[in-house]
């Protein structure tokens, strides 16, 4: 049984096509960021207090509001998991001082709040209290590991590779680190460490399915010494289509699984993994082969370094 | 079956055994992080000023003590700050002999001098080496701490920055009295009351004519009152230097006061109880003050001699009797804490999440090797007992080298599936290649194998420099999640590479030369 039966889909003929849409929905994003005040951070980065409560019985998310109004800040009030559960989740600013000692004023004065309205018995299921310090440090740390898993991925492709390479697959990956970002402002989600934890994994899986095809075409090129780059990377992507779209599909399915099923902690993780394989997916076979192309080509007409190289060029030369 | 292929398929065997003997039965073998167990993770910041600061005053008290045995007057020291202070007035005439008073001093502190005033810095070196030194003084104690507490597999160790101890407690539900307990510098000092109690700070300052002598301090106070009456803070005239510490503690426990109310006791070890006993030897009659963390608790008077034993009195329940008992008995923090981040989970969303964690990634596997077993027909089989056999050993690594399960560990997991799908498919296309190729059925499962060795190769390691990175970043569940995900990397190269090419091998040993297979 086969999904394509000898696909041969002229994928590198649309490059230009596909960099116009990319460069459409990224700039569009990153618009919508920006109008939105910069990526939307959860506590873990900006410091402040998550609160979540389980209640004996249904609560109004408004009754809760209204227990909390003598608390300063901004709140965020809402509903948490199933909604049979009765689970509330509180967000505040950052509160108390961290070199006062009284970081988890915020959390208490929900506590102290929520028991004095007369709301039914409820259990406090989680608290999360960040400071400031903590918050720069992991934005710091997040933004490090996620640059330097993307060099380091770079530098072993261009080792393995080629040079030119290695750039459309940061291009590639950048590509759906943004978009997915984007994504996650567009539906609402914050960045916690799990999702920066998704992100660098999207790095990881995006980085995968380039190298599967670019390993294919490295193959090729070895058989096919005659034909230029074009055609020998259309190849590969066809070649390894069957394979792109069964384990972008089987992944997809299994991460929604757990994006339906795996409970509020890891839906944000989930979210991102989802976007992070579509947009993936796409900027392997139209973003990440044709930068390969392009900058391929252009190394070929400059100069003959590698053997590839040279063949590039006899075959640019031989079709002008 | 040839001999080779024996071999193989006894390695997988053993592999397997070995995983699931490692792992079975997971509830007591796979320890769970503070997400999925539930408990208290605190960040806290030693603040090493602090020791510094004693440092510099003990200093500063020393050379007091110096100049006025050798009747150098000065007309004041001051200390300006954690590492800094200042000698001011020195005559003239006794510099040099004000010099070689400094000898111990210059060995820790830059000197400057203008005119008759001298400024004394701690040197940098010293600077780091004492803030290093109150860190980990600062972490052994708070180990002392949290073993006294009775805590199942804590962790205590210094995190990112240098200044910082990470602090897991899991399954302690009752965040604040850990905070309390970890935080308490609890510093018991044992030192001479010079006059009070005074009713206010003004009024103790009034009885030295508003100028405090230096070597003298004024602490707040609990007083007794009368029966009945609510107690008041009074305050106290003290001598700065105490006559024992809790360094000379030799044990603290709960006990009860004369009017049975809860109260600790405690006793000196032979250095502390020579020094006590010669103390209140030569002050009878006046009052000792009991002061722990720089507040007077009681302040009974001196009646007689006592070498060794002693008791603090407070408004405590009994709970914070034995709470204090242990804070004394682990010793005093070198520095005060400020706490930076703390992340509670209960029970209940811990057990939730575990729950749900485990349908997610059963719901998975199951579809994907349904998927597999539909789509590549025999072939799926293959697939599916080599993806099984990966999880197999990813659950044997993680309990064997005691890595922590966390609920980001378990989203690891499912990646994990993923890439050995993929690492599967992949072989799986190739072989079809080559049989619509016109390659035989054996020719074609050999290169298929061999063709995609270095694929995976490639894939693996790229995805291990990213899981390098994820692991370099991240606290707690993050970590779990790494480490799950570089452990299932590396479990899937065997079994993608090696199980699955020596079940095709058998498959195919057993008829001499197939023409088809079922792929």
């Amino acid at each position: 049984m086969r999904i394509f039966d000898h696909p041969n889909y002229d994928f590198i003929k649309w490059r230009w096509h596909a960099f116009a849409l990319s460069g459409l929905v990224v700039l569009a994003g990153v618009a919508f960021v920006v109008s939105r005040g910069g990526v939307p951070m959860g506590i873990d980065f900006t410091g402040g207090t998550i609160v979540v409560a389980k209640f004996e019985q249904p609560v109004a998310e408004d009754a809760v509001r209204q227990a909390l109004a003598a608390t300063p800040g901004e709140k965020v009030v809402q509903s948490y998991g199933d909604a049979a559960d009765n689970q509330v989740l509180i967000r505040l600013p950052q509160m108390g001082d961290e070199n006062a000692g009284n970081l988890d004023e915020a959390a208490k004065s929900v506590v102290q709040s929520l028991g004095a309205a007369g709301l039914p018995k409820f259990e406090l299921l989680s608290q999360e209290i960040v400071g400031p310090v903590i918050g720069r440090e992991l934005q710091l740390k997040g933004i490090y590991a996620t640059l330097a898993s993307i060099v380091g991925i770079a530098i072993y492709i261009a080792l393995r590779f080629r040079p030119a390479f290695a750039i459309g697959a940061i291009a590639a990956t950048l590509h759906d680190v943004l978009i997915t970002i984007a994504f996650l402002a567009l539906f609402g989600y914050e960045l916690s460490l799990n999702v920066v934890a998704a992100l660098l994994t999207i790095t990881g899986y995006s980085v995968n399915d380039t190298i599967v095809i670019f390993d294919r075409v490295r193959e090729n090129m070895r058989s096919a010494r005659r034909d230029p780059l074009e055609k020998v990377v259309n190849t590969a992507v066809n070649q390894t289509l069957s394979r792109t779209v069964i384990t972008a599909g089987t992944t997809f399915l299994s991460v929604l699984g757990l994006y339906l099923f795996g409970g509020e902690v890891l839906e944000g993780f989930a979210f991102t993994m989802l976007v992070g394989i579509v947009s993936g997916t796409y900027s392997t076979v139209f973003i990440a082969a044709a930068i390969a192309i392009i900058l391929g080509n252009r190394q070929g007409a400059a100069t003959a370094v590698s053997g590839a190289a040279v063949k590039v060029k006899t075959a640019t030369a031989r079709r002008s | 079956m040839s001999k080779n292929l024996r071999w193989k398929v006894l390695t997988i065997l053993t592999v397997i055994g070995l995983s699931v003997w490692a792992f079975v039965p997971p509830q007591d073998k796979i320890r769970l992080g503070l997400d999925l167990k539930g408990g208290v993770h605190l960040v806290m910041r030693v603040q090493t000023d602090d020791a510094l600061r004693v440092e510099t005053e003990t200093t500063a008290d020393r050379l007091r003590e110096t100049l006025r045995t050798q009747t150098i007057p000065v007309t004041g020291i001051t200390v300006a700050g954690p590492n800094e202070f200042r000698v001011a007035g020195v005559p003239t005439a006794q510099d040099a002999q004000f010099r070689q008073a400094l000898v111990d001093i210059d060995l820790i502190y830059d000197r400057s001098q203008s005119l008759t005033n001298y400024t004394f810095r701690l040197k940098p070196s010293v600077v780091s080496q004492l803030r290093d030194e109150t860190v980990n003084q600062a972490l052994q104690t708070i180990e002392r701490r949290v073993n006294e507490l009775g805590v199942a597999e804590p962790v205590v160790a210094r995190h990112s920055a240098a200044d910082q101890i990470l602090v897991q407690l899991p399954g302690v539900s009752d965040v604040n009295r850990a905070k309390e307990i970890i935080r308490s510098t609890a510093l018991l000092e044992l030192k001479l009351v010079e006059q009070g109690p005074f009713p206010d700070e003004a009024s103790a300052r009034q009885a030295f004519a508003g100028n405090v002598p230096p070597d003298m301090q004024i602490l707040p106070g609990r007083s007794e009152g009368t029966a009945g009456s609510a107690p008041t803070t009074v305050y106290y005239a003290v001598r700065r230097v105490a006559a024992v510490t809790g360094r000379d503690l030799r044990n603290a426990r709960p006990s009860l006061d004369e009017n049975n109310r809860p109260a600790v006791s405690f006793s000196l070890n032979n250095e502390g109880a020579v020094k006590f006993g010669n103390f209140t030897q030569a002050n009878i009659n006046r009052q000792l003050g009991i002061v722990l963390d720089g507040r007077v608790y009681s302040a009974p008077n001196i009646q007689s001699r006592i070498d060794s034993e002693g008791r603090i009195t407070g408004n405590f329940t009994q709970q914070e009797a034995a709470d204090l008992g242990l804070t004394l008995r682990s010793g005093a923090l070198p520095a005060s804490l400020t706490y930076l981040e703390e992340r509670t989970v209960g029970p209940t969303l811990g057990a939730d999440s575990v729950r749900a964690g485990v349908i997610a990634s059963t719901g998975g596997l199951v579809f994907v090797l349904l998927f597999l077993l539909y789509y590549y027909k025999l072939a799926g089989f293959n697939a599916f007992v080599s993806i099984t056999t990966n999880l197999i050993i990813l659950l044997g690594l993680m309990a064997y080298l005691g890595a922590t399960m966390t609920l980001p560990g378990i989203a690891g997991f499912i990646l994990t599936i993923g890439m050995g799908v993929d690492s599967n498919v992949l072989i799986f296309e190739r072989i079809k290649e080559e049989l619509t190729g016109g390659k035989g059925v054996k020719a074609a499962v050999a290169a298929g194998f061999d063709r995609v060795f270095l694929t995976i190769l490639d894939t693996h390691v790229a995805s291990l420099i990213s899981a390098a990175f994820l692991f370099q970043f991240g606290t707690g569940p993050i970590r779990g999640f790494a480490t799950t995900l570089t452990i299932g990397l590396l479990a899937n190269v065997f079994t993608a590479v090696f199980v699955s090419r020596t079940m095709f091998e058998l498959f195919l040993s057993r008829r001499d030369q197939p023409a088809t297979l079922s792929i």
